[in-house]
């Protein structure tokens, strides 16, 4: 079933039996199929011709027998091919969600969510629904035009040849009308992609579009896409129009046929009235099960297709190295003893290296950028560019330039969403990209830009942070990051119920969760990733008091675009375009950045010290 | 008992409106048919002759055989004659076949291009309280994916409907002229698969409904979980998704399995019916042929012919859904096409030519919801030249003003003027025209950037295109695409920054020149200095012309002539910047907040 299929194989394997028995019971009910007309014949042929009404009803029972049995065979066959094709589709997306878990940002950049999520869901599915065509008709419609054939064959050897044209004619207008018609439905659809997305711009812009007053333009413009997809849908609609009527004929033309030479072969007495009946009825069988077969080829073509895509998704594989995942990307594979193995030596080197760190300094060096860079996939410059940079325990480092500068690229090599392309990172003096990721991303606690929270209580979501916090320690983080008043002020507190991606919570109270969940995990390096953008000023220095009171002393990175947020830190980055332009406290940089001032003096321009903006 | 009552009386009336719907949404199908009125009664007049030939067929086949009835005995002139007109007969059915085809295809193709136009051209005149109050995705999907369906409908409606209905009467009418009781056994016999089928339908569709739901929750999870997998992984959440998800996926196995194994249980079964059908009339008819009231050939014909009108016994629950589909698809497109349009303003009774740029606002009640006021005896006076700012914390309805302003919206009491003439007397397109309009969602066109600039003035030469993208700072960075002006912004412009998007549209409105602006200054995601360039962008735009402006930065609001502070969607004071601090009111607390 064609090379695509080979990787996704493995998960139907395992329903062998299924695969095997469903086939096999459609050809049974086939077998059955094809033994009407010879009953028929019988019926004609000897009933009738001998005038034994007694034949005729035992010949009948056979029928209704064949009819019974028929209907056992299909069933027990549409069973086991049920079962074979949820059971794959089930095990086939355990094992895609399990990869895709694995999979490092670069390889999500590269594939984007929404692909993702479509091959989760609609691409099992249809793929589904092939398998499950598949082990139904694949083997039943051919084996039928070919018994036919046969059983041809085994009443006239000429007639038979009528059979064997008409087939290969029948199939060269059925497959080559779908050959021509497949690419160009293709094209319609892609037409009638076009006619969607200006729907969608037409609608996005409605304000722009009536204030510039610009509504009859755009609608001659729609009327022209709209003919064009009628006229390619017309064009492609008369071509497999043309399906029908020339099976017809074809058929009909070899009936013809069949009845001539039929009419000599009883003449010579070779043939019976009642067989020439029965091979009248294969002739029109072949037709229905031709046109069956051809719709089990688009729907199959269809899934390989899908096939196809799922199996890019395994093909992708995380660009991280990491010793603890590596196996994880394909079930099945029993390899725990082998990751145990290397987890083990992981910790051995670890500890050491550690320990020799701590020897080393009074004030512990946390964290080192050595040289870093960081080019995302497919990008032509790097998006940061040779960052150097020691952080000591207990430090606040503040990270500012505007958009696009690399700020959040710069962070994200922490906690390896991304591998520095270029130098290193190293945390506790160990390279990251040698820590087990487990490990290295406990130490972390990380707030987004935009907050994530999901469905569940508040509790819950916390306890992402830190499955073993007690409920003191909650209360304790969301205190700290302002989120208990509002909190408290819920009916059912903690327990209070957050829908998905947080609906029912405003953009400022997600935040304030995003921290306290953060907090919660007791890290050793808390990032704040332009994060407090979203607080008001009052809340953002209640905060800023707040951490400074944290027992833990964790490294703090605070990415801002307010100088504001950050002037109290120990060491401010300045970056433009990926480069890092200085690295100093605030009093150092206004005095020698260009870059800073101009930051500093556009946010506290006019309105004297204090004041930046509204929103 | 009387729960009971209660409980079917709202459940009837709903289904009588459904009833009463879908015959509404189907005289209205008809009335875009009858656009096509000769094609529909061409493609009618090929149907019904597709069909008497094809059902005239197996009647000359069982002649023919009927020629040969044993050895040496084979009336070899007759059979050539039949055979010959059996040629006949194929070439028509064939070619009406064929004919039919194209017919439905127009027809459909036609009538789903006019539905799509009408319901384009809708959009463009409903008010955009209608257009807000739904969403984007829900109105696309009613022009593209249900008018899709609905042609898939109407094609197959067409095609299998009447050409079913036809064959089945036909047929009756063939056998009963061969014989009446062989008749009678297909008749009494064949309704039975359509019951099956619908019996156990019915008993699936708790199946598909559970297989439905454990479908979409496991959707929501995985577009939780991957949708927002930096999270999952920063914090570690891999292991108990995982759980999570093969828990949901085990169940919808089951579910699944259930619902697709009862489903494909319909087909074998009508298949049983025709197979006992196959067998009633091979055992009836050899009984009367052995009678001799009955040829061998008049058998065969009547074999197939049994063949033939269960067959679209068994297609006629499915058409049935399909059409009912459809007609609930086309009836969502229906409404939007039916749905009240702005008042008509082609007979504008005044016209602004030459504008002052004097605007005013005179009693303006104005609410969303009727029984939720927002705006209440709105007084505003605004000179020639003047700046007007609007503040207010996030989701105040400072957006409300721009609505009213630009007519997108009209009052519900009391006027807006400009230059002393009520704006309702105005047409919309003259109203409109007097106002350049730079808003936070920046919308750019599908097209080069050339195109987008030149959207509200199309006869604009490149030079003035250019003068006026140097004016707004946008120059700069489009001679640095790849292909400058001539580079194509794709959907949403992915290529292109926030902030440089929004220098776009500064130049669009710069093209225009227009006599009065209402801009909506970018809240965030746009850095400092990018700020500063499309701040001074503005101010150039701003010079001499009467302007609105939501505003989101003290320096804005601190050079406007007049201060509109909105709370809670009404505007709680008006005045200048030191009058406002002066009242200490709300705008002095917002103003010491920050």
């Amino acid at each position: 079933m064609g090379e695509s299929l080979k990787g996704l194989w493995k998960y139907l394997r395992e329903y062998k039996k299924e695969c095997v028995l469903g086939p096999l019971f459609k050809l049974l009910e086939a077998v059955f199929d094809l033994t009407v007309p010879v009953v028929t014949a019988m019926i004609i042929d000897k009933g009738i011709a001998h005038r034994d009404k007694e034949m005729v009803l035992c010949y009948g029972g056979v029928l209704v027998l064949l009819a019974a049995i028929g209907l056992l065979c299909s069933i027990t066959a549409q069973y086991f091919a049920a079962k074979a094709a949820t059971g794959f589709a089930a095990k086939l997306r355990y094992a895609l969600f399990k990869h895709v878990e694995t999979l490092s940002f670069t390889e999500m950049d590269e594939v984007g969510t929404s692909t993702l999520i479509t091959r989760m869901t609609s691409d099992v599915n249809q793929l589904q629904s092939g398998v499950n065509m598949a082990l139904r008709l694949f083997l039943r419609s051919p084996f039928i035009v070919f018994g036919a054939m046969i059983m041809a064959f085994t009443y006239d050897f000429e007639i038979a040849l009528i059979f064997v044209a008409a087939i290969i004619l029948l199939s060269v207008v059925v497959f080559g009308i779908m050959a021509v018609s497949t690419p160009l439905y293709k094209k319609t659809q892609g037409i009638l992609d076009h006619v969607l997305q200006s729907t969608r711009e037409n609608l996005t812009g409605v304000r722009v579009i009536r204030a510039f007053c610009r509504e009859p333009e755009e609608e001659e413009e729609y009327r022209g896409k709209t003919v064009f997809l009628m006229k390619a849908q017309m064009f492609v609609g008369r071509i497999s129009a043309l399906t029908n009527p020339l099976t017809y004929v074809i058929v009909n033309a070899a009936l013809i046929l069949l009845l001539w030479r039929g009419g000599f072969r009883i003449q010579a007495g070779t043939l019976k009235q009642g067989e020439i009946v029965a091979l009248v009825n294969y002739l029109s069988q072949i037709l229905v099960e031709l046109v069956k077969l051809a719709n089990t080829i688009v729907l199959t073509n269809k899934s390989l297709a899908c096939a196809e895509r799922i199996e890019g998704v395994f093909s992708l594989t995380s660009s991280l190295e990491d010793h603890s995942r590596k196996n994880h990307s394909r079930p099945g594979e029993k390899t725990d003893f082998q990751k145990d193995e290397g987890e083990k030596k992981n910790a051995f080197v670890s500890g050491e290296k550690q320990q020799s760190a701590g020897t080393e300094k009074s004030v512990k060096t946390k964290l080192v950028f050595e040289h870093a860079s960081l080019c995302y996939k497919g990008a032509l410059e790097p998006s940061i560019q040779n960052v150097n940079l020691e952080v000591k325990e207990g430090q606040v480092i503040g990270i500012i330039g505007g958009t696009g500068s690399g700020k959040s690229t710069l962070i994200s090599m922490i906690p390896r969403f991304y591998d520095a392309t270029e130098g290193n990172v190293f945390v506790d003096g160990r390279n990251v990209k040698e820590w087990d990721l487990e490990k290295l991303r406990k130490k972390i606690g990380i707030v987004m830009q935009k907050a994530v929270l999901f469905k569940g209580s508040i509790r819950e979501n916390l306890l992402w942070g830190n499955e073993d916090a007690t409920e003191e320690e909650m209360v304790e983080a969301l205190k700290l990051s302002q989120a208990w008043e509002f909190v408290q002020k819920k009916e059912k507190g903690l327990d209070s119920f957050i829908e998905q991606g947080g609906r029912n919570l405003s953009g400022g109270q997600k935040q304030r969760l995003g921290i306290a969940r953060a907090l919660v995990r007791k890290p050793e390096i808390l990032i704040f990733d332009d994060s407090t953008s979203a607080l008001d000023y009052v809340t953002d220095a209640k905060l800023e008091q707040g951490l400074k009171t944290l027992s833990y002393h964790p490294v703090i990175f605070m990415v801002s675009q307010r100088t504001s947020s950050i002037r109290h830190a120990d060491q401010i980055l300045v970056l433009e375009d990926g480069q890092v332009l200085d690295v100093g406290t605030h009093g150092e940089l206004l005095e020698r950045s260009k870059e800073y001032r101009e930051i500093h003096e556009s946010q506290y321009k006019n309105v004297g010290e204090e004041a930046a903006d509204f929103a | 008992m009387r729960r009971k009552k209660d409980l079917a009386g709202p459940a009837g009336q709903e289904k009588n409106n459904i009833k009463k719907r879908q015959k509404k949404t189907a005289a209205k199908v008809l009335s875009y048919i009858r656009h096509y009125f000769f094609l529909a009664v061409l493609s009618l007049l090929f149907a019904a002759v597709n069909v008497v030939t094809a059902l005239y067929l197996p009647m000359l086949t069982g002649d023919a055989v009927d020629t040969m009835l044993k050895k040496g005995a084979v009336d070899f002139i007759l059979l050539k004659e039949l055979l010959v007109r059996m040629g006949i007969v194929i070439g028509i059915a064939g070619a009406s076949g064929w004919l039919m085809s194209i017919c439905n295809n127009r027809i459909t193709y036609c009538v789903v291009r006019d539905i799509r136009r009408d319901a384009f051209g809708k959009l463009q005149k409903l008010p955009l309280k209608y257009l807000d109050g739904h969403p984007v995705g829900d109105l696309v999907s009613r022009m593209i994916a249900d008018v899709d369906q609905f042609a898939d409908g109407l094609l197959m409606g067409f095609t299998q409907a009447f050409t079913g209905v036809l064959t089945i009467l036909l047929t009756l009418v063939f056998m009963l002229r061969i014989n009446v009781w062989i008749t009678l056994v297909v008749v009494l016999v064949t309704p039975l698969s359509f019951f099956v089928a619908a019996f156990i339908a019915g008993r699936t569709s708790r199946m598909f409904q559970k297989q439905s739901e454990a479908r979409g929750i496991q959707t929501d999870l995985i577009d939780e979980m991957i949708g927002n997998q930096q999270t999952v992984q920063a914090y570690g959440y891999e292991g108990k998704a995982l759980e999570r998800f093969g828990e949901i996926n085990d169940k919808l196995e089951k579910y699944s399995l259930k619902a697709t194994f009862f489903s494909s249980l319909v087909n074998p079964s009508t298949r049983f019916v025709n197979n006992i059908v196959y067998a009633g009339v091979g055992i009836t008819g050899a009984f009367f042929a052995i009678n001799g009231s009955l040829t061998v050939g008049g058998l065969s014909c009547f074999l197939s012919y049994a063949n033939q009108y269960t067959k679209p016994f068994n297609e006629i629950s499915g058409v049935i859904t399909e059409l009912q589909n459809a007609l609930t698809c086309a009836g969502r497109v229906f409404d939007l096409i039916d749905a009240e349009e702005e008042t008509d303003d082609g007979h504008a009774k005044e016209r602004i030519e030459k504008t002052e740029g004097t605007v005013q606002l005179e009693h303006v009640d104005f609410s969303y919801v009727p029984d939720q006021p927002l705006i209440q005896d709105l007084n505003l006076s605004v000179e020639s030249g003047k700046r007007v700012a609007i503040v207010g914390p996030t989701g105040c309805g400072k957006t409300t003003m721009i609505n009213l302003i630009m007519r997108f919206y009209d009052v519900n009491a009391g006027r807006i003027c400009i230059d002393r003439k009520d704006i309702r007397k105005l047409s919309r397109k003259n109203l409109r025209s007097q106002y350049g309009m730079v808003l936070q969602e920046t919308w750019l066109k599908d097209g080069t950037v050339l195109e987008n600039l030149m959207f509200g003035k199309e006869d604009a030469t490149r030079e003035e295109v250019m003068e006026a993208a140097k004016l707004s700072h946008a120059h700069s960075f489009i001679k640095r695409l790849p292909k400058g002006y001539d580079t194509v912004i794709r959907e949403n412009g992915e290529n292109l920054s926030q902030g440089q998007r929004q220098l776009l549209c500064i130049a669009r409105v710069f093209l225009l020149k227009p006599p009065m602006l209402i801009l909506d200054e970018a809240t965030s995601s746009i850095d400092t200095r990018t700020e500063m360039k499309i701040q001074s962008a503005f101010g150039r735009l701003m010079e001499g012309r009467t302007s609105f402006i939501v505003a989101h930065r003290l320096s804005t609001i601190q050079n406007a002539d007049i201060i509109l502070v909105m709370k809670d969607g009404k505007i709680v004071e008006q005045g200048n910047h030191e009058s406002l601090l002066k009242q200490d009111g709300f705008y002095a607390e917002l103003y010491r907040k920050i």
